[in-house]
């Protein structure tokens, strides 16, 4: 398949996956029943995602779909509903099919449904994986191996927490203003989840992975035009367009891992930098200041690299202060150290990791990498071979495992560090 | 909808506090609750709500073919008991959590909040 071909068929899925995840927004703020909106409209999308690509996409894509459905599915739906007795919400499901065929508009009522997938009620493991299959659609064979989790159990877990959406009667609403900040954060931190699990598979060689990077910045475009006056919706966004950007630069042709130091900026996306950056200043005229905002920050000034060639540690030093302030993080507790090595030298900064002292850090591979790194600089050999002798153990990807590898050998030959360049994987994500 | 309410206390402490306590400060211990059936009844979410008697005093009861087994004490007997309840009608779980958080026995203890499957 040509490259012109791939990319129709991927503007026809997306198509598809934006008015399904409409319709079954629409059914489920009704119903209340997710699992019965799904079932619906199964048939529907399965014949667009085989249609369209071929047919291209129709003019009116939600009213094909609800065309669809009604021909497949409201029959199906009503004899169903007939054999399980007091299952009124089935009806409802039907009447409002008709009621969104009459419809020149369909309501778009996504961001409740992502309110209702981040409900403080559902299990928060099971938000990001709700949301990939209520909005997007994707079956739970493939949510379960993007999340390295057996498909039956996956497929279990959905269905329990469809359920639960129904029987404990968890609203599609969003929230007053007084409560927003906190259960947008939800939003934002499954939204996040997904992101992460797509952007841990830096070489985009287990393709259900990579997917997962690119339907998190999907659900964050849609989250951030839903609330475009909500500085920390734009500034998640704005983060992981900034992480996305770098994506082809993060390994080497052979594959090889290259911290970001050592990344070449002409690899970067600069229009995906540049869209970033545009976020960012729209969010940072906003009140308040929340942690994706400044983690945002962060990145702007990784990125302004490509422009400036250098890196400002001085502001480095100062964001992360900020964030490990705001969030208590142990992760932005050591990337603030990792700037303070670069602004006061090795020693001060090996201190500063010393001095963090959360005992979760010992099973957190970039902590060993960044003290075997100072150490390395200090010219304390046994310090860092021990230190990055963790840090190999605790890796769980090949690559950054190989350059841990090649570190610790140099230091074994005794050439001189002068350049840290401690393995951080710039999401400041805890427990990665 | 409506949610029941099941709040969940520690007897022993109970009745460890109750013995001492003077008629001033039992009356101190219930008014949170008056005001709090008040404000459900105002707002036209009361359906029930009762303060359960000591465990202790509980019976359990099942049929072995068609004898009658009588057990006494609770059916789990754990250190939290089902101390009270509520009935309350909600709009959804957000408005349930909202009167739960109300409620003076979230203050100490936590309160379950569980939907009531309705029959048709």
């Amino acid at each position: 398949m040509t490259a012109d071909a791939d990319s129709a068929r991927a503007a026809a899925e997306a198509a598809a996956r934006q008015s399904y995840g409409k319709l079954v927004a629409f059914l489920a703020a009704r119903t209340r029943d997710v699992a019965g909106a799904e079932d619906a409209l199964a048939d529907a999308f399965a014949a667009a995602l085989e249609h369209w690509p071929r047919d291209g996409v129709p003019d009116r894509p939600e009213a094909w779909l609800l065309a669809v459905a009604r021909r497949r599915g409201i029959d199906a739906v009503r004899r169903r509903l007939t054999r399980e007795a007091g299952q009124d919400h089935l009806a409802l499901i039907a009447e409002e099919l008709e009621a969104g065929m009459a419809e020149q508009e369909i309501p778009d009522e996504r961001l409740r449904l992502l309110f209702a997938c981040a409900h403080p009620a559902i299990d928060p493991a099971m938000r990001a994986p709700l949301m990939l299959q209520t909005i997007l659609g994707f079956d739970a064979a493939a949510i379960a191996s993007a999340f390295l989790v057996a498909p039956a159990t996956m497929a279990q877990r959905l269905v329990r927490a469809k359920a639960r959406i129904r029987q404990a009667g968890i609203p599609f609403r969003i929230p007053e203003r007084q409560e927003l900040a906190g259960r947008l954060d939800a939003v934002l931190e499954a939204i996040y989840a997904a992101f992460a699990e797509g952007w841990l598979d830096a070489a985009g060689t287990e393709t259900r992975r990579r997917n997962l990077a690119s339907e998190g910045l999907w659900l964050g475009r849609l989250t951030a035009s839903l609330l475009p006056s909500e500085p920390e919706a734009l500034g998640l966004l704005s983060l992981m367009l900034f992480a996305e950007a770098r994506r082809a630069a993060r390994r080497g042709p052979d594959g090889a891992y290259v911290p970001l130091a050592a990344q070449d900026t002409e690899l970067w996306d600069h229009a995906m930098i540049d869209e970033a950056e545009r976020l960012l200043v729209v969010a940072s005229a906003m009140e308040g200041l929340g942690r994706y905002r400044l983690e945002a920050a962060i990145q702007a000034v990784h990125s302004a690299r490509r422009t400036t060639g250098g890196t400002d540690w001085p502001a480095l030093a100062t964001l992360y202060e900020a964030l490990l302030k705001l969030t208590g993080s142990p992760v932005a507790a050591i990337n603030r150290a990792v700037a303070v090595a670069r602004l006061d030298g090795p020693r001060a900064g090996l201190d500063a990791l010393e001095a963090i002292g959360d005992e979760r850090l010992a099973d957190y591979q970039p902590f060993w990498a960044a003290c075997a790194d100072l150490a390395a600089q200090l010219g304390d050999r046994e310090q860092a071979t021990a230190a990055y002798d963790r840090a190999i153990g605790l890796e769980r990807d090949e690559a950054v495992r190989r350059f841990l590898l090649a570190e610790r050998e140099a230091l074994d030959r005794g050439s001189g560090k002068t350049n840290g360049q401690a393995v951080n994987r710039s999401t400041s994500r805890g427990g990665r | 909808m409506q949610y029941m309410l099941l709040i969940h206390v520690d007897e022993a402490a109970m009745a460890a506090a109750a013995p001492t306590a003077s008629p001033d400060k039992a009356y101190a211990m219930a008014e949170p609750f008056m005001a709090y059936n008040e404000a459900l009844k105002k707002a036209g979410a009361w359906v029930a709500g009762d303060r359960l008697a000591p465990s202790s005093s509980t019976t359990r009861v099942r049929m072995m073919g068609d004898r009658t087994e009588v057990l006494d004490g609770p059916f789990a007997d754990t250190k939290e008991q089902l101390g009270g309840y509520y009935i309350i009608e909600a709009q959804d779980l957000d408005a349930a959590i909202q009167w739960a958080a109300r409620c003076p026995a979230a203050q100490n203890r936590a309160v379950e909040v569980r939907p009531i499957w309705k029959a048709q």
